[in-house]
């Protein structure tokens, strides 16, 4: 190859406090070309990002852009040379219109004193017709919904003659149908002779959109080759460094008595008729895209969301839930699908996070907290679940995402539970954590636990459940089992 | 035009219509110019107060120190003028006052965007320390006698008539400085680059500075902006009531505030609008200067203004809470 590729970073090492998050990393992405950048959580990916945005400099090492060297760049000339990143939470601006967040750099860069309004909204159409979207310009972006922010983001990027575009985890917080799309806007891109840094955690898009695969693990670049010479297994193998086998979940005694029934089920406008049951040991999946009620009925099994009919029974006695402290009391535990403003306390200690749920069980007369026997309790949690916590006492916002999953889990375990409900349990965790809360899944299982997990991964309903529960506008459509369905099949399910 | 009912603006324009409805039907002659002028010349001060504080809110801060700041601004100006003997025009002492607030601000600004602090923390702390400092080092006796220049300003009347029954009405050129004041800022705001990075700011700080805005900058644009609106307000304050009170104005900072959140601006940053601080503003003059009308004792004024507060940013948040219900 002789010509020039758009950026090349040659041999860019950096470190924090002593820890080297990148180590000689050498690689280059073509113009128009779909790189995807993949590594688990911690492995220099963010900083690899930071450095190319210009938020971070490197400590040695340097970026070439268009054949010109750059020892480190700043945010300006990284935006003037056409790089632009859209992170994970798209950096919008809630309070303002879809118009005025996609011209605002745009708008920065012009250099002028005063607000041209006509120029940024033909900016803004201009650039939403590019990428064959229609999303109202004078809409305010907080009303609109996540798949719509993240396009406003990509809009906002090309506003300013983007040549490279990096996408943090674009995939995380969309449904199947959505991913498409935006798979269909990347290719368009790449046809503009836009290139794209893609930076994924699903493995399978990973393989539609990208030319190159670059994996990095602890900093450093441990293989760059077109996607072609790569598979799953492959990949996820390059990434971790483990090999990883599909967990089938082990069976369970089918004739047991019910843990979970719930009968006739139904909440006006949301859920309609929802009957099943779930026995001990069994792992049942609940599929459906965005809005067919499988958060609802996850939140109605947890007393957060009243229902108007039906029953629910737990080891054949009916349950009246009034809200989640009774379902708690019943041992149902529930683990939502957004864990960080759900789930857990950010600010506070992994240990706490896990003791606050074992309060009532370690108090002692006068209210008094037997707090050794609670740090011991919640430090022997943190070692059956492996959470990678270098500091028990840190706070939980400085954990990756699949250790936080853990911290949750560890939580609910910690109170005994009969049933599990997962919303989501890997959304945003990587190929490594994927495979070990798989494996706990399988584990809760072997215990005797009834576990529901709802998820918008279908391999991962496929590999960890018995039986998968397809629901439609509030009902249950289908019923199938694991092992006598695949992908594919369960992908025309659902869209059917 | 269709109406919207989640928006504070609505509410806040009919609670002040009611009012107004209300308080004629009890006495039949609130309903007059001589009113209308008094309320107008009451919300001159207040007013220029609001839009600063409305500035603030939008970017996402609070600034409580702006009475404090108004006070040693207008007292030191006064003070500064007798002593000398200068015997300056008022936009002399409008210039000087007004230079005074802006380097408060910025001592609020140094805090602020130089050191990290949270807003709330450094007003609250430059109230307290700029007030001490005014009534230790300045001086805490009243100047009943004030320079020549503030008290031809007074003087200055922009408008004057007399009602069928004799009254005289008039309104003090001062009106003016506050309807420079609300279209100068609504510019600021609504027509300028720089008014865009305060609302974006306010929406989402981290974007803000993902994306290349300058925080720190416009945040110092911001505080100093406040300061020079708090000198502004404070001189014309005392020139008004030819009265140097370095007692004045500080106490007032809670109503002021009270008067934008009621007009839809959120403490939390971002949204916030000149038409609803001058509702807002609108209402809280009229329940400070009207409620003895109605036959209620002025120690209750506090109480209905805390109680409007409650109802103004409660009752959209519950029907916009209502309307998210709805449609999910």
């Amino acid at each position: 190859m002789t010509e020039t590729p758009f950026v090349r970073l040659d041999a860019v090492s950096k470190s924090f406090a002593g820890v080297q998050a990148l180590n000689g990393v050498s690689f280059s992405i073509a113009a128009g070309q779909a790189v995807c950048l993949a590594g688990e959580n911690g492995s220099g990916k963010s900083t690899l990002i930071k450095i190319l945005a210009g938020v971070e400099k490197p400590d040695s090492g340097h970026v070439a852009i268009n054949g010109e060297i750059f020892n480190a760049l700043n945010p300006r000339t990284s935006v003037a040379r056409g790089i632009q990143v859209i992170f994970q939470d798209f950096s919008l601006f809630p309070n303002l219109t879809v118009a005025e967040n996609i011209a605002f750099s745009a708008e920065l860069a012009s250099g002028d004193k005063l607000v041209k309004r006509a120029r940024a909204r033909a900016l803004a159409q201009s650039v939403l017709e590019r990428i064959a979207v229609d999303i109202p310009l004078d809409t305010r972006v907080e009303t609109l919904a996540v798949a719509d922010k993240q396009l406003v983001a990509i809009a906002r990027a090309l506003a300013l003659d983007a040549r490279l575009v990096i996408m943090d985890e674009p995939t995380t917080a969309l449904t199947e149908r959505e991913v498409q799309s935006l798979l269909a806007i990347i290719r368009r891109l790449k046809a503009a002779g836009v290139a794209v840094l893609f930076v994924s955690h699903k493995l399978a898009e990973i393989f539609e959109v990208c030319e190159k695969i670059v994996v990095i693990r602890n900093g450093a670049v441990v293989s760059d080759a077109p996607a072609a010479e790569f598979d799953i297994d492959s990949l996820a193998y390059q990434m971790t460094g483990r090999h990883f086998t599909g967990s089938v979940a082990a069976p369970f005694d089918a004739a047991a008595q019910p843990v979970l029934e719930v009968d006739g089920l139904g909440r006006d406008g949301t859920l309609h008729d929802i009957s099943f049951s779930l026995r001990p040991g069994e792992v049942l999946g609940i599929a459906g895209l965005l809005g067919s009620g499988r958060t609802e009925l996850a939140k109605a099994l947890f007393g957060l969301l009243p229902v108007d009919r039906g029953t629910i029974r737990l080891d054949g006695r009916p349950l009246a839930l009034r809200g989640p402290v009774d379902a708690v009391e019943a041992g149902i535990g529930y683990v939502p699908e957004d864990r960080l403003t759900e789930g857990l306390f950010l600010t506070q200690s992994i240990l706490r996070n896990i003791a606050i749920g074992r309060l009532d069980a370690f108090s002692r007369s006068l209210g008094r907290l037997d707090r050794s026997g609670l740090r011991a309790e919640a430090r022997d949690w943190l070692g059956r679940l492996k959470v990678a916590a270098p500091d028990p006492d840190a706070p939980v916002k400085s954990l990756s995402g699949g250790n936080q999953q853990r911290v949750v889990l560890a939580r609910w375990l910690a109170g005994n539970p009969r049933i599990l409900i997962l919303n989501g349990p890997t959304v945003g965790v990587d190929i490594g954590s994927k495979t070990d809360i798989h494996g706990i899944i399988a584990d809760l299982s072997a215990e005797k636990l009834g576990v529901i997990v709802i998820s918008d991964d279908l391999p991962e309903l496929i590999a960890c459940c018995h039986r998968i529960l397809i629901m439609k506008a509030g009902r249950i459509a289908q019923e199938t089992v694991s092992g006598e369905t695949s992908e594919r099949e369960l992908t025309m399910k659902l869209a059917s | 035009m269709k109406i919207d009912w989640t928006r504070n603006e609505t509410l806040v324009f009919l609670v002040v219509v009611a009012f107004c409805i209300l308080t004629t039907v009890v006495d039949p002659a609130f309903f007059s110019l001589p009113t209308l002028f008094d309320l107008l010349r009451n919300s001159i001060v207040t007013g220029i107060f609001a839009i600063g504080v409305l500035v603030v809110l939008v970017s996402g801060g609070i600034d409580v120190s702006f009475t404090a700041i108004a006070a040693f601004a207008m007292y030191s100006t006064t003070l500064a003028l007798k002593n000398l003997g200068l015997d300056v025009p008022w936009y002399g002492a409008f210039a000087l006052s007004i230079l005074i607030g802006t380097g408060l601000g910025l001592v609020n600004a140094i805090f602020i965007a130089g050191f990290r602090l949270p807003t709330l923390i450094v007003t609250l702390g430059t109230l307290s320390a700029v007030r001490g400092f005014l009534l230790t080092f300045v001086g805490s006796q009243l100047i009943s006698n004030v320079p020549p220049g503030m008290r031809e300003f007074s003087q200055l009347i922009l408008f004057r008539g007399t009602t069928a029954e004799g009254y005289f009405y008039s309104l003090p050129w001062a009106f003016a400085a506050l309807v420079l004041v609300v279209a100068g800022t609504w510019f600021l705001l609504y027509r300028t680059l720089l008014g865009r990075k305060i609302f974006a700011i306010g929406g989402s700080e981290e974007s803000a500075r993902r994306i290349g805005i300058g925080v720190r900058g416009v945040q110092v644009f911001i505080y100093a902006y406040v300061g020079a609106l708090s000198g502004l307000a404070g001189i014309i304050h005392a020139s008004l009531a030819r009265v140097a009170n370095p007692f004045d104005l500080v106490g007032l900072e809670l109503s002021v505030i009270a008067a934008v959140v009621l007009g839809g601006a959120r403490l939390t940053g971002g949204y916030g609008t000149i038409t609803g601080t001058l509702l807002g503003l609108a209402l809280i003059v009229l329940v400070s200067n009207s409620l003895i009308l109605l036959g209620i004792p002025s120690t209750w004024q506090s109480v209905v203004i805390g109680a409007l507060i409650l109802l103004g940013t409660g009752l959209p948040a519950f029907q916009a809470k209502r309307a998210a219900l709805r449609a999910g």
